[in-house]
């Protein structure tokens, strides 16, 4: 039975460790690597001892210790594989969420071959930038809509050539299914889905063709874990759980049921449900509303069950505004909490400024700093900007938490040395910090002018407001 | 006999198969070495180990059932040690004072909509949000209240009977004193409008200054005594400025109840209920532990809020309060309020990209147990109270709902 990664002890890893400190595993000491280990920073392999054969029963000890509660399933091939699942605990806080959730658009095989092939263009092409990252969409899932084993295998074939993105190939009919699995199984796409009717044709096909398998089991948790141990039995490792997205009112269950599994396998060693979890939002758009609603309330569901412990999504709508919002909660969601998200503060330059460049302020929370940066490097300002140590907190925050006071900017510009580079005494504070303006006046002795909201105004407010008017 | 003993047989393997699944995942992986995705440390170790034991030949491969091999759940229910607290919002005549609708929140048994353990004995609730003075808003907020924005009783009464608001919160940006700097009269004026505009329950915010929110707070608390107004929020900065303490009583003789607020830090959230114990009753007591939005730090609110709720039940006293969060902080989000054409067309209209990311930083953070919600647009209110009666019972999926998802036609 594996345990929750609070559980494990560095002292008790180090028992199993070979106790010579030979630090070939790049730490100092066998304890030290120990606490890695504990951590989940390092991988058994890295240490050599470990891998000769008078360690392989330290090894497996160590391997059963250590192992993920939920199975790493890979779906996918080459450089595009994804891993899901390989989750150590159930509460992020409890270590950190590994593995971000896979998210797939689904492909319906009754559209046109042009239909197919632009809404896959469109899903690769979707990104964003975001803190220096561009997040993406990572998959697509072509559901057999038509029953008809020619069509799916042409649908099929037209998606993976449009793509390199890993795949799901949707049918419940295992003899249409394998029809258009010949052609992509070397692709290693997840197959959809084994259910009480089908699970040993599909296991067939899992086996036959080395594909992850899904488990469909609609609302039932004793038919999934079933279904489960038989495949297993069968031989079927690679497994992906869907306990049924239910749209509507039924979703209460969907929610409950993904909770109900992820505590029995990550806190009660449920073997038979520690696999990666599949929701699909994209059953909001099975209900009765208009377009719209329909994907508002399916970018609703794919939040919830990212909170949720959802491995892997399977959604419908092409809108910008529902992956927006969709692929950020998941950037988040996946930080590790031990590391804080800031960057380090004090003065940066950017271009060359001269002694009568604006001076900025802002906070070093990574996504406020980098928002920034972008904004102030695409405008090619000439600026000198001064990050301030709010303990990694936004500016909103930052101001409400009085972790960005007047005090703290007053100390900062003195400490940055901005006195001696330039020859005004202009700040310009961020427009959610307008309330610190009087007072750091006072305490820096400098003229504060207040910033616009967001840092995408700075351009415009530069080309506005600076150099200030008593100067020019 | 012999029938038997090969069932036996049968039964042993199937064991083997269920117990050392990674002895099978070994064996096999070793078999397919095509296999790409093959978890390191079981390649190194099959690799590793083989030379040592020649006698891994391949083990006969246990029989492939025949049938479902059936198996039962029991779903995992935990006993906590701990219960949230329950507070009462807004008194009617009989409990001394004007409302026509009180709320209660809180007393949860055990983690957020863990149905399956115990329904939460009261729904969330959600609170709009009305300015006393004029505030830079998202034109997508502005929307629905633009011609009721320069009185706060309208805008509150928009929000009960259009909008369908549990309470209504207004924010007293007016007292700011490096802003208009209006006396705690004139907010008391505001106050009394508002509740004489509705008849649910009031929060009182304040403008951020520990000073001026005090008097505000104390001169409000007095004036509308009975009435079980929540003040948002009592601060650790108060109480650093000495202004804690006369508030804190001041609102709790009044009978009302305090938001206590920290920057996302238990142990701050500990210390500032510790210093409120001593003048204000446990069961008057919410939490704010701060609400960053979606892109914006969710994941550190979310994180706080969840550890937060699962301490109270694990027994942590200083943590049994209910917790209050604002969604409606995310309209500072660029993502929530900036044009198409600025954003990338590809983004969709901030008429829906607007609401909808207030409306999922609320959702998010009802999962990690919030049982109050400031809110600004209509659409998440709406939204925010749609999925909470959805999540306030179970048993209503049917399995036949979506049996066939993958053969419809999704439009």
């Amino acid at each position: 039975m594996s345990r929750a990664a609070k559980e494990i002890s560095p002292i008790e890893i180090y028992k199993y460790l070979p106790k010579t400190n030979c630090g070939a595993c790049g730490e100092k000491t066998c304890m030290a690597f120990a606490t890695k280990l504990a951590n989940r920073e390092a991988r058994l392999e890295e240490c050599p001892e470990l891998l000769k054969p008078e360690y392989k029963e330290a090894y497996q000890a160590l391997w059963e210790i250590l192992k993920p509660p939920v199975r790493e399933v890979v779906i996918g091939s080459g450089e595009k594989a994804v891993k899901v699942g390989g989750k150590y605990v159930m509460y992020r806080h409890e270590l950190t969420y590994h593995n971000p959730t896979l998210i797939a658009i689904d492909v319906e095989d009754t559209l046109e071959p042009e239909a197919i092939r632009k809404r896959v263009e469109r899903v690769q092409a979707t990104s964003y930038e975001y803190i220096g990252r561009l997040l993406r969409l990572d998959g697509i899932a072509v559901r057999c809509a038509s029953g008809d084993a020619e069509r799916f295998k042409e649908a099929v074939r037209t998606v993976a050539e449009a793509t390199d993105m890993p795949l799901i190939l949707c049918c419940l009919d295992p003899d249409v299914l394998e029809h258009a699995l010949v052609t992509v199984y070397e692709r290693k796409p997840l197959l959809y889905a084994a259910t009480r009717e089908n699970w040993r044709e599909m296991a067939e096909l899992a086996t036959g063709y080395k594909c992850p398998l899904a488990v469909f089991a609609p609302g039932d948790i004793a038919l999934l874990r079933s279904l489960v141990k038989t495949l297993l039995a069968y031989g079927v490792e690679d497994l992906v759980l869907d306990p049924g997205t239910f749209p509507g009112e039924g979703f209460s269950d969907t929610l409950n049921n993904f909770t109900m599994i992820r505590r029995a396998a990550c806190k009660q060693g449920d073997e038979l449900l520690g696999f990666p979890l599949l929701g699909v939002p994209a059953v909001a758009w099975l209900e009765e509303a208009p377009r719209e609603l329909k994907a508002w309330r399916e970018a609703c569901m794919a939040a919830m069950l990212l909170a949720r412990f959802a491995d892997l999504l399977i959604m419908h709508s092409l809108d910008g505004w529902v992956h927006l919002p969709i692929m950020i909660w998941r950037e988040n969601i996946y930080t590790d909490p031990r590391k804080p998200v800031s960057v380090e503060s004090g003065l940066r330059t950017f271009g060359e400024p001269d002694e009568m460049a604006p001076v900025l302020v802002t906070t070093n929370y990574a996504l406020t700093y980098f928002t920034v940066e972008n904004d102030v490097k695409a405008a090619k300002l000439d600026c000198y900007l001064l990050v301030v140590d709010t303990e990694g907190l936004s500016v909103q925050s930052a101001v409400a938490g009085r972790k960005l006071t007047a005090e703290l900017i007053a100390d900062a510009i003195r400490e940055s040395g901005i006195e001696e580079r330039v020859k005004h005494r202009y700040v310009i504070i961020p427009g959610m910090a307008a309330r610190l303006s009087g007072e750091l006046e006072e305490l820096s002795g400098w003229r504060v002018l207040v910033g616009p909201m967001d840092s995408s105004g700075i351009p415009k407010f530069l080309a506005e407001k600076w150099p200030p008017e008593e100067e020019a | 006999m012999g029938e038997e003993r090969k069932r036996e047989g049968e039964t042993a393997e199937s064991f083997l198969a269920q117990f050392l699944p990674e002895l099978v995942e070994l064996l096999s992986k070793f078999e397919s070495i095509e296999l790409e995705d093959v978890e390191l440390y079981a390649e190194r170790l099959a690799l590793e180990f083989l030379p040592v034991a020649p006698a891994v030949a391949p083990a006969p491969a246990p029989p492939k059932p025949l049938e479902l091999l059936m198996e039962g759940f029991e779903e995992p229910v935990m006993t906590y040690p701990g219960r949230v607290l329950e507070v009462k919002l807004g008194a009617t005549r009989s409990e001394g004072g004007s409302r026509g609708r009180v709320v209660v929140i809180g007393g949860e048994t055990c983690p957020p909509f863990y149905l399956f353990e115990s329904p939460p004995p009261h729904r969330p609730v959600i609170t709009m949000d009305v300015f006393d003075t004029k505030v830079p808003l998202p034109k997508a907020y502005k929307a629905h209240i633009k011609d009721v924005m320069h009185d706060p009783a309208e805008w509150a009464k928009r929000h009960v009977e259009k909008f369908g608001a549990d309470m209504v919160t207004v924010h007293l940006i007016s007292t700011d004193p490096l802003g208009e700097d209006r006396s705690p009269r004139e907010a008391a004026k505001t106050i009394e409008e508002v509740l004489q505009a509705v008849d649910v329950p009031i929060v009182v915010g304040g403008a951020g200054d520990p000073h001026k929110d005090a008097e505000v707070f104390k001169y409000i608390a007095e004036m509308a005594a009975g009435e079980r107004l929540m003040f948002s929020s009592v601060t650790l900065d108060m109480a650093e400025a000495g202004t804690l303490e006369p508030a804190a009583k001041a609102i709790a003789e009044g009978g009302h109840v305090v938001l206590a607020f920290t920057p996302i830090d238990l142990n701050l959230a500990r210390e500032l209920n510790r210093k409120l114990y001593e003048f204000v009753p446990r069961d008057s007591i919410v939490m704010d532990l701060t609400t960053a939005a979606l892109g914006y730090g969710i994941e550190y609110s979310y994180t706080v809020m969840e550890r937060a709720r699962l301490a109270a039940l694990m027994g942590d006293k200083e943590l049994q309060h209910p917790m209050s969060a604002a969604p409606s902080n995310s309209w500072a989000a660029r993502e929530a309020w900036m044009k198409e054409e600025e954003l990338g067309p590809e983004w969709g209209p901030r008429e829906l990209r607007g609401p909808l990311w207030e409306t999922l930083t609320g959702l998010i953070l009802l999962l990690a147990g919030v049982d109050l919600f400031m809110v600004g647009h209509p659409a998440t209110a709406r939204t925010l109270k749609e999925f909470i009666d959805v999540l306030m019972s179970r048993g209503k999926a049917k399995g036949a709902d979506i049996e066939n998802w993958v053969s419809a036609s999704l439009g």
